[in-house]
């Protein structure tokens, strides 16, 4: 019989995640992260957006790869959610469209890590050869 | 939608946006009246009367990059199917509550789906918002308060990964204990 979580459980969770942190893990700041924004409309939730965001969140982790995964509303591109936002410290953000798991994998291992682009990128910043529109 | 999780996810986040610091949801469910209860409660900044009569409109929509809202005219033609309703409170200014009841036997009703990971995720996404979650069977109650959980964690982010999981497994296993359907 399994025992109950209870809050006892996260107390216990604390000291071995602060034990575990890493000094320079304890003073990042959320501009050193990446930061990704899924969006969380019902066009995206309706698609499987919770999906990916489960997803993103778990990878991530799994990867040791710092980040702050969040919701966020409609940004618009319901013909092609579930559709991320992702930025990479000192980077324009990138929008992905028709992101499942598979995609999602891809895109931390190409984009997140080595900068790669992908396809299914949606245009969002438009800028000419004098500078931007 | 496929499931009534999905649907919480969509209404919780029209509580974020109404700009709510403390959100409410809870859930009754209750085979002896035949009703399964679910009710939304927020601080936000509400609607007013006209408002209130156009929100459940599938053409109308506060945001600007669509004009059609569909989060509260599917929920409620869900609740309706199964021979239920919606109805919606506000007050300008204040807040808005939103209770939806279904027909707990009738075959139509929504599956559950996976409210421990929707709830987990939404309160990691808003750590600034204080959310309550209440969910009564005929077995008991649990209550998940954020309040008390950020209390434990100190300055531990409510968004680490191993919180989510944790809050995740709480949800689950106190669900299971008052054997939530």
């Amino acid at each position: 019989m399994t025992k109950i979580t209870s809050l006892a459980d996260l107390r216990k969770i604390k000291s071995d995640v602060e034990a575990k942190m890493s000094l320079r893990e304890r003073s990042e700041t959320p501009e050193s992260m990446v930061q990704i924004r899924v969006a969380m409309a019902t066009c995206g939730i309706a698609s499987g957006a919770k999906i990916v965001m489960d997803y993103m969140i778990n990878e991530l982790d799994k990867r040791s790869i710092p980040a702050v995964v969040t919701q966020t509303g409609c940004m618009g591109y319901c013909y092609a959610e579930p559709t991320i936002e992702v930025t990479r410290p000192g980077h324009q953000p990138l929008v992905f469209g028709y992101v499942d798991a598979k995609k999602a994998d891809q895109i931390i291992e190409k984009y997140i890590k080595n900068g790669e682009l992908l396809d299914g990128i949606i245009p969002v910043n438009y800028e000419n050869i004098e500078g931007k529109q | 939608m496929k499931d009534l999780a999905l649907h919480i996810l969509d209404i919780l986040q029209n509580s974020v946006t109404a700009g709510a610091t403390l959100i409410e949801l809870q859930i009754d469910e209750d085979p002896d009246k035949d009703e399964y209860r679910v009710k939304f409660t927020d601080n936000g900044k509400g609607m007013d009367s006209e408002m209130v009569k156009n929100v459940t409109d599938p053409f109308f929509t506060t945001r600007t990059t669509r004009k059609v809202g569909l989060g509260i005219p599917l929920l409620k033609q869900n609740a309706e199917r199964t021979g239920g309703k919606m109805t919606i409170q506000s007050t300008q200014g204040q807040g808005t509550e939103v209770d939806v009841v279904f027909v707990y036997s009738h075959i139509d009703r929504l599956p559950t789906g996976d409210i421990p990971g929707t709830l987990a995720l939404t309160v990691s996404s808003y750590p600034a918002i204080e959310f309550v979650y209440t969910h009564t069977t005929p077995f008991g109650t649990f209550i998940f308060d954020t309040i008390e959980i950020k209390e434990t964690l100190g300055d531990l982010p409510i968004s680490n990964p191993q919180v989510i999981a944790f809050m995740k497994d709480l949800i689950r296993d106190n669900l299971e204990e008052i054997k939530a359907s």
